[in-house]
């Protein structure tokens, strides 16, 4: 695993740095990255670490003619990690076509595209699939190959999706941490015959009006999120196994700027072979600007998540009070905190979650981030990582 | 007679004889020359430029921000404007599309390009600063008649113009102001100077308009904004480049879409 992908990092590493010239047509940029993860409890499984050091590269390469109206997007990603082999992967973030004319759009290629409103879940979101060994937190997502048609109308912004082929989740291997070393990817199980090969599609239309922006959205084909069932593995142990189901998802997403606040809402409808469910995520943002006189601005968030299954979901977020606040203090190194609190009221578990953030120079960014994870219930999903409380450092190199 | 002297006397005739009707006149005379100046500059249709943001602070240390400004003049409504930023170069690509409006709140959107994300910001973000900057978001969305009520307060020469000195008094309540003094001179109704007052009432910033350009033989544009923060002691510089006027932009360059793929 390894050696096949020294070559694509190589190529990511250097090469986007290397070309990197600006021009109408033709422009690369990117960033280099270098994280350190520090554990300072006992690992669960003997197979972990208690650091783990990894070195990522994110070139960009993009072209553009007909005044504009025609664009092609290159974007590769790779990130050696010196344990864990699942989190050695490369994968193409941006692969792309885009086409404008006057009040419609095409879009075919690999891309990412994002739906939501909500800030500690995205329930909505759900063309593309998590590439969860970047991080923890879902935010980093993999290429999604697609025929995308958007059309700009009056009452909004409608897009088609053709979905050929699926991405499945990636998982920390056996030596990840933060991760769950039984889960094994080698043997995903599908609900459809057609496996990876599934044509999903979505159709989303979006719209603002006033202080209101409003999105309503649907989704038919596999499954984003897999549930983990255990199985037998060909050395007879007991291992978990993710199984993407079938499912048709009805997405509304709704913002409303009213007043001091900004109310933020996002609600599903999962359709499946096994038992449909309703799931929320809301709350309210609130933010002070110029505070004490200075150039700071601080918001405070609190949100709140429910998902019908209850506590037999495989989802965290099923009774979680969410409460979070940000500091962006403007400074010229724009320096930023963001501390975010989650309470799971029917497992009584926790977890902590600080990022701070600030520039060094032109080119530099450096990010401290830590996560403290506190589980006493079995049934509780975050119970397998009660042991992973972290710090992340991160220096990138942007050009 | 000059004009100041002018007015000058009947500053003192109105403030003996009758106050009331010299409050609505100043306000009228005031508001007559925002509607003036905004019609004068009309049909301007689209704009783009290169923004160069030097951003200065108490102990002379700078730093440089660059982006690119595009804007859409708008009928019977606030113009639209789209910013993309080029440095620092963890930002590049980021973009805000914001649309004015003169008797509602105006529409602002950011795109993340790391998230993929377009983002709504709050509307009654006026007071946020700008990028780090000492430009907050309300100084730097367009000019709208509606937005203010208006005091005209003296005739004044600045940089050798004859200028109008004129109150402004916003009328959102998120403004981070509680008013602003504006000085726009009386040849070719260009802003020369702006006082800030916070809503404390105590001068803020001063912004000053310099190496003014006449673009399409009548749409002045100053090539250099500099505000002056006088109770942080930081400063920003804003500089234009290759500043252009109707050169055919339209409405699906000012969409979310657009927002989107802004590089």
């Amino acid at each position: 695993m390894k050696k096949s992908i020294f070559h694509p990092t190589m190529f990511c590493l250097l090469v986007g740095h290397f070309f990197s010239v600006q021009a109408n047509e033709f422009e690369v940029r990117g960033n280099i990255e270098l994280q350190g993860r520090f554990f300072y409890e006992d690992a669960l499984y003997n197979s972990q670490h208690d650091n783990q050091i990894s070195l990522a590269a994110v070139p960009e390469f993009y072209w553009s003619w007909n005044d504009g109206n025609d664009s092609f997007e290159f974007v590769p990603s790779a990130r050696v990690d010196q344990h864990d082999s699942e989190r050695t992967h490369v994968d193409i973030r941006e692969l792309s076509w885009v086409h404008v004319g006057d009040d419609w759009e095409t879009r075919v290629g690999i891309r990412r595209d994002f739906w939501g409103v909500t800030e500690f879940q995205h329930l909505v979101d759900i063309i593309n699939q998590s590439d969860s060994v970047e991080d923890v937190d879902n935010e980093d997502k993999l290429g999604q190959p697609m025929i995308n048609v958007s059309l700009v109308k009056e009452w909004g912004i409608v897009d088609f999706y053709i979905l050929p082929y699926f991405r499945e989740r990636t998982f920390a291997g056996a030596e990840g941490r933060p991760g769950i070393p039984l889960v094994n990817t080698d043997n995903p199980l599908y609900e459809s015959s057609k496996e990876q090969e599934h044509i999903d599609w979505a159709v989303r239309w979006f719209h603002s009006i006033d202080d209101f922006d409003v999105a309503l959205s649907w989704f038919d084909g596999t499954s984003r999120a897999p549930d983990l069932i255990p199985t037998i593995s060909s050395q007879d142990s007991f291992q978990l196994s993710p199984y993407y189901k079938q499912i048709s998802q009805l997405g509304i997403e709704l913002q409303a700027n009213l007043e001091d606040a900004m109310w933020k809402l996002e609600v599903i409808h999962n359709d499946n072979s096994d038992k449909d469910y309703w799931a929320l995520q809301g709350g309210i943002e609130y933010s002070q600007y110029g505070i004490l006189d200075s150039n700071a601005d601080l918001g405070w968030i609190v949100e709140y998540a429910w998902d019908e299954r209850g506590k037999e979901s495989f989802s965290n977020f099923q009774n979680d009070l969410f409460l979070g606040t940000r500091l962006a203090i403007n400074d010229v190194d724009s320096s930023e905190l963001l501390f975010g609190f989650g309470y799971d009221l029917d497992f009584d578990s926790t977890s902590v979650l600080l990022e701070a953030s600030r520039r060094f120079g032109e080119n530099i960014k450096v990010a401290i981030d830590a996560r403290f994870f506190e589980s006493d219930e079995q049934q509780d999903p975050l119970y397998l990582f009660r042991r992973d409380d972290h710090i992340q450092l991160t220096a990138q190199y942007y050009y | 007679m000059n004009s100041l002297n002018k007015s000058f006397i009947f500053v003192l005739f109105a403030s003996l004889i009758a106050l009331p009707t010299f409050a609505e006149d100043t306000e009228n005379k005031g508001l007559e020359i925002a509607k003036a100046s905004k019609a004068k500059d009309a049909g301007w249709g689209d704009s783009q430029a290169e923004l160069e943001m030097t951003l200065r602070n108490q102990h002379g240390q700078t730093s440089i921000r660059k982006m690119r400004l595009k804007s859409l003049e708008q009928e019977n409504d606030g113009d639209k404007s789209l910013t993309v930023f080029d440095s620092p170069r963890d930002v590049k690509g980021t973009a805000f599309l914001s649309f004015s409006h003169p008797n509602a709140n105006d529409d602002q959107w950011l795109y993340l390009p790391a998230l993929k994300e377009v983002k709504r910001i709050s509307s009654r973000n006026k007071s946020g600063s700008f990028m780090g900057s000492e430009f907050s978001f309300e100084d730097l969305t367009s000019f709208e008649v509606e937005k203010y009520d208006y005091n005209y307060l003296r005739d004044e020469i600045i940089d050798g113009e004859l200028s109008w000195v004129i109150e402004q008094f916003p009328r959102d309540k998120n403004s981070g102001y509680k008013r602003r003094i504006v000085w726009i001179d009386q040849s070719e109704y260009r802003t020369r100077k702006v006082d800030f007052y916070d809503r404390k009432n105590s001068l803020l910033k001063t912004l000053s308009f310099s190496n003014y350009k006449k673009y399409a033989e009548k749409h002045w544009r100053a090539k250099k904004m500099e505000m002056i923060n006088h109770q942080s002691g930081k400063s920003t510089l804003l500089t234009y480049s290759d500043f252009e006027i109707n050169k055919g932009l339209n409405e699906k360059e000012f969409n979310k879409n657009a927002l989107k793929r802004a590089r």
